[in-house]
């Protein structure tokens, strides 16, 4: 044979001077800033307990509606007296509104983790099996279609109100609205991959379709779907505060910055605090999850810009 | 042109077909007695019989959707429970204060963003380019509410500038209408800027990158002109979609602002509705607001097509 | 207008690539120059450097990328590098002027063509709108184009890539330039609008006397137009001369490989198979593309229209058409990547036209693809080794097996065995191409369709990669289908040629028959346009030699 056997030594080999994705991603600005505010949250809510020796649902009548930086005893429902400052001040019901806004962290960072990753699972299922089996396909775009034209917030809304306000119908009903766009997301992904000569190339090596899926396809779901999902976490905590807010979502008891906002609406023009605390801590947990999306978006998927 | 048209508009039956059945099927699908469910905790058992013969619920499915979907095309949304009028006409004494509040909120995103995305794109990686990506970061993240009450509490309680809630009804003074209009429509079209803006910043970065971009640098033109005649003009279809899709959230939004700013529209309409366990009104605001949605995306759709000689022929 | 008079004078020019770049400088002490009336080629293959020469002139580079640190361009005798970019832009389009690739893209998709033309007349001049419509039409005939006041009026997507690339010359041309900068126009071209193109330039330069700078990696196009002929290499200037220099007195190892890759449009001889049967045929192979609407008729595309093939064993058959001849079309009904409307398709007498997926699966292996693209051709996400293997695997074979087989296979295709584990973004295009080759003959097949498996490679590699395909279809009986729009690269390989047009197999014969009497005005039409069918590119190679 006249072509010699080309070695393929190092030097040979192209190189690629882009830094590996998890370089890059540890050098980006916007995953540094969001993951570092991130953790800070997640750690709030994991200590919350050694954060205040308060329950966020001890009631102390005689101590309503006082202003942060309030010293006083606060009593727990057991009776047991502290001596505390109360930093963000108490509601009308006397509870410590520091408390409640510790405490709401964990509800906060539950439902979005939870939202994202029911929607992305339950998506990616649908979208796979629509982008990839045609009369599947045109059947649940149309109702996905559907189900898009339906705003989110009403769909929520009378999903919860029907089931009954707790967390996980709260959970499910913020879960429904967000799987038509994974589903739109992964469908667009599979239906561009599937016309790539490397699938038509294992297609006919006989590679059965389940197989082409798991090993062709879903691999390039999955940078796109991260961004997707954390843009979804962070939509889903600000759904489940609006929810809570306009008293539709978890019972007003339960501590969630949503409910410590709407019990702060009557007396909000003398106390404002009780609706600024928590909405600072919310808007700053959304923001640090909304950048790490922004960097992950970035790094991972750069033509993803602008598609969500 | 006049074919696209059609198909597109007849696209608009099936889709809005699905939502009657997914808002018809929610309530017949939850486990348990719908009149129970509507009824609530503390109602007679004479109550829950009312509301099952109200509904209809003693006929089959099939009979019960069709009857609905018949009244509705015949404007006839029914009954309401808790106020006992006509889903009709609450609506449509409800629907200006909303309107007004959607239309003002968009016109203000629009001439705010579209500038400010078009600089960004423009000045790539400049601190004007940061500054606006900053801020629309941080535009997506804060509530609309956190934002109603950062403005009430600075502009209205402590600046005594404007009201602090409340809408005055245009027919009683254009003045006062769009006085009462700013705090609100301000709050609300903070996400809507930060939307805007950088999906126009990432249109016009994608169409600067074009042969025919280039094409215009070689043929001498200067670089104002590069940017409105052939970037602008390009980039404007991916923009009038995402306006598209904003709506979608404005609707959202406009639930809450009306709720924090106590403007008695829809929004506020909804809320009572469901903590009044109204079903029919509920149902008859989904269906409403969904056929906007549609709507507005079909104008959009013909917008674009008008945008891009591509699409039309 | 034989004006000896210097338009463009490039000395030592130097542009730098940004930083982590793999070599420094984009292009390194480039000098030349082009007169009044002269056809200048700078031709390189793929990181030569030859296009970022031309933007440089243009002072079109993107401006943090590539900047120029040393050397000078001078156009009629004035400096134009490093000028303010006013000045810069009033000479764009008034004294120079440039065309590109892409016509697909390179117009404004929403703004009709005449307005186009137009708007180059509206900055630099100020002609009244009724001069600059009339001027419009009068370029748009200077440069062929039927029905200007109406064509004048279209978009860019009503127009086919011939007519895009003439609006892009007359926007050229509009203001008379003494400089046209022609970036690869052609490439994206069929052969017959290329070789109408090519005239159209050179017509034009003949009687505008403009000097024009042409850039391009075809050697054959080189040898159709230019006056004088640049070499680049990564960023380096290898020679220049004139082209009769180039081409029989260049004694530049570089410049004679490039010239010897060109593959002469004389089929070497071959010995016809005519013995056994065929293993591949088709009968009336039919495939349409249609939507079928609510509304009207949708526009029906007949892709392939009752083709009729036959490939035995041992045996190249060359399937050649432009775009849209239906060629790639039957290419993927054999492979049953699409499927085919009718007629059949037989593979060792089996019929596998209306075979179910299920039913298909074990014939799969009997006819494997090679693609045209080797950098989506392979999964980047899979090692070259587990991309080989996956064939043999599904049918049964044990991983150790499928490996060694795999390890044989690297030898067969020219590559180390010990690269298996390698990614497909650590090999060239060339060796990503063997690996495909490597992929298909992992699973014995008895067909093996190349779809212009070598026409997104540079010349000299294109040259090897043909080589081994043309061995492995010896070493194991293959019947090859060779699928390609170059009946250069057709007439070395294949031993019969089909020749489609619009889905019709218009000739079909042994390929020396075929090159040497075409029967069919079309074929005749495509030998007649590959560029430099007059020059033989073998003379100055073998008289060095």
């Amino acid at each position: 044979m006249n072509t010699e056997v080309l070695p393929v030594e190092d030097d040979e080999i192209v190189k690629s001077n882009k830094p590996s994705p998890w370089v890059r991603l540890a050098k980006n600005t916007s995953v540094r800033v969001g993951g570092f505010l991130f953790s800070i949250i997640l750690l709030m809510s994991l200590f919350a307990s050694l954060l205040t020796p308060l329950d966020p649902t001890d009631i102390n009548p005689s101590n309503r509606l006082k202003p942060p930086g309030y010293e006083g005893t606060l009593r727990d429902n057991d009776g047991n007296k502290y001596q505390v400052t109360a930093r963000m001040g108490t509601d009308t019901l006397g509870r410590d509104i520091y408390a409640r806004v510790v405490y709401g962290a964990r509800i906060s960072l539950i439902v979005g983790i939870a939202v994202a990753l029911i929607s992305v699972a339950v998506g990616t299922f649908i979208g796979l099996v629509a982008g990839y089996f045609r009369w599947v396909d045109a059947i649940v775009m149309r109702f996905m279609d559907g189900l898009m034209a339906i705003p989110a917030i009403l769909l929520a809304i009378s999903l919860v109100a029907l089931s009954g306000a707790s967390l996980t119908a709260v959970i499910i009903a913020i879960s429904v609205p967000e799987i038509p766009r994974v589903v739109r997301l992964v469908r667009s992904i599979v239906l561009s991959i599937r016309e790539e000569p490397y699938v038509e190339a294992a297609i006919s090596v006989g590679t059965p379709t389940y197989l082409i899926l798991w090993r062709h396809v879903l691999p390039n779901t999955i940078s796109p779907l991260i961004v997707q999902g954390t843009f979804i976490c962070g939509s889903a905590i600000l759904l489940e505060a609006i929810l809570s807010f306009l008293g539709v979502g978890i019972p007003p008891e339960t501590p969630t910055w949503g409910n410590i906002m709407a019990e702060g609406r009557d007396f909000f023009q003398i106390y404002p605090h009780a609706i600024f605390f928590p909405g600072i801590f919310l808007s700053l947990t959304v923001l640090a999850i909304n950048m790490l999306g922004d960097g992950l978006r970035d790094t991972l998927d750069p033509r993803m810009e602008g598609k969500f | 042109m006049l074919v696209y048209l059609i198909k597109r508009i007849l696209a608009v039956i099936p889709v809005m077909l699905i939502v009657a059945v997914i808002v018809f099927l929610m309530l017949r699908l939850t486990p348990g007695d719908p009149a129970a469910i509507i009824a609530g905790d503390a109602a007679t058992s004479a109550d829950i019989d009312l509301i099952r013969e109200k509904l209809g619920l003693e006929r089959s499915l099939i009979e019960q959707f069709v009857l609905w979907i018949g009244n509705m095309l015949g404007g006839d949304f029914g009954e309401s429970f808790y106020y006992k009028r006509s889903v009709t006409s609450m609506i449509s004494d409800r629907i200006w204060p909303t309107l007004a509040l959607a239309t003002f909120t968009i016109v203000i995103a629009c001439v705010v963003a579209v500038p400010l995305g078009t600089l960004a794109a423009y000045k790539q990686g400049s601190w004007l380019d940061r500054t606006v990506m900053g801020m629309s970061v941080l535009g997506f993240s804060v509530p609309v509410f956190v934002i109603g009450y950062v403005l009430i509490y600075v502009f209205a309680v402590k600046l005594d500038w404007f009201p602090v809630q409340g809408y005055q009804p245009i027919a009683d003074g254009f003045g006062g209408f769009i006085y009462r209009l700013i705090l609100p429509s301000s709050a609300l079209s903070v996400i809507f800027i930060a939307l805007i803006a950088r999906m126009t910043r990432t249109s016009v970065l994608e169409v600067l990158n074009e042969d025919y971009i280039r094409t215009a640098r070689a043929k001498g033109l200067s670089e104002t002109k590069v940017m409105t005649r052939h970037a602008l003009r390009n980039a404007a279809v991916p923009i009038v979609t995402v306006i598209g899709i904003a709506i979608a959230v404005l609707i959202s939004g406009v639930v809450v602002t009306e709720s924090v700013f106590v403007i008695p529209g829809l929004g506020t309409l909804t809320i009572d509705a469901i903590q009044g366990r109204d079903y029919p009104t509920v149902q008859g605001l989904i269906m409403l607001f969904s056929f906007v949605y549609v709507l507005i995306n079909l104008v959009i759709d013909v917008i674009y097509s008008l945008l891009d000689p591509r699409i039309r022929y | 207008m034989n004006d000896p008079r210097t338009v463009l004078d490039i000395k030592g020019l130097t542009v730098r690539l940004p930083k982590d770049s793999d070599r420094e400088n984009a292009i390194e002490d480039i000098s030349f120059c082009v007169n009044a009336g002269e056809i200048v080629c700078v031709v390189g293959e793929s990181g030569s450097g030859k296009s970022v020469t031309a933007q440089t002139v243009m002072g079109l580079n993107p401006p943090d990328q590539l900047t120029p640190t040393a050397g000078s361009i001078l156009l009629n005798g004035d400096e134009i590098l490093n000028i303010p970019q006013p000045m810069l832009r009033k000479l764009r389009g008034e004294r120079m002027a440039m065309i590109f690739q892409e016509p697909m893209t390179a117009l404004n998709p929403v703004i009709r063509v005449g307005d186009q033309i137009a708007e180059m007349l509206e900055i630099h001049t100020d002609m009244s709108v009724s001069e600059r419509n009339a001027r419009v039409i009068e370029v748009m005939e200077d440069v062929n184009l039927p029905d200007a006041p109406s064509m004048a009026k279209s978009y860019p997507h009503q127009l086919s890539g011939g007519q895009r690339q003439r609006i892009m010359i007359a926007i050229a041309l509009a203001l008379e330039p003494d400089l046209l900068i022609a970036d690869e126009p052609t490439t994206a071209l069929d052969v017959t609008t290329q070789a109408q193109i090519l005239d159209l330039i050179k017509d034009i330069q003949r009687r505008h006397g403009t000097a024009v700078l042409f850039i391009t990696h075809d050697f054959g196009v080189v040898a159709q137009i230019a006056d004088k002929v640049v070499v680049m290499r990564n960023g380096q200037m290898v020679e220049q001369g004139t082209m009769d220099h180039m081409l029989h007195h260049s004694i530049e190892p570089y410049t004679r490989m490039l010239i010897s890759s060109v593959p002469p449009l004389i089929p070497p001889k071959r010995a016809l198979m005519t013995k056994g049967k065929p293993i591949l045929s088709t009968q009336s192979l039919v495939k349409t593309y249609g939507a079928k609407g609510w509304f009207g008729k949708g526009r029906v595309v007949h892709a392939a229209k009752r083709v009729e093939l036959e490939v035995r064993r041992g045996e190249t058959l060359g399937v050649v058409g432009e775009s849209g001849s239906g060629k790639s079309t039957v290419a993927r009904c054999i492979v049953r990547l699409i499927n085919p409307n009718g007629g059949e398709i037989l593979i060792d007498g089996k019929d596998i036209a209306g075979l179910s997926q299920k039913a298909l699966r074990p014939v799969r292996k009997d006819v494997q693809i090679v693609f045209q693209d080797p950098y989506r051709s392979l999964n980047p996400r899979r090692s070259v080794g587990k991309s080989i293997v996956e064939g043999p695997m599904n049918f049964g074979v044990s991983k150790t097996a499928a490996f060694k087989r795999a390890r044989d296979l690297m030898e067969v295709v020219g590559l180390s065995p010990n690269a298996l584990d390698r990614y497909p973004h650590q090999f060239s295009g060339g060796q990503r191409q063997r690996i495909c080759i490597a992929r298909a003959l992992a699973m014995e097949p008895d067909v093996l369709i190349a779809d212009e498996a070598v026409s997104a490679l540079d010349v000299s590699v294109q040259a090897q990669v043909l080589e081994l395909l043309d061995q492995v279809r010896k070493d194991f009986d293959l019947a090859m289908l060779f699928i390609t729009h170059d009946l250069r690269v057709a007439a070395q390989i294949c031993d019969r040629i089909m020749v489609m047009k619009l889905g019709e197999v218009v000739e079909q014969g042994p390929t020396a028959s075929v090159y040497a009497n075409p029967q069919h005005e079309y074929t005749r039409i495509l030998l007649d346009a590959a560029p430099g069918r007059d020059v033989d590119f073998t003379a100055g190679v073998s008289a060095v030699r």
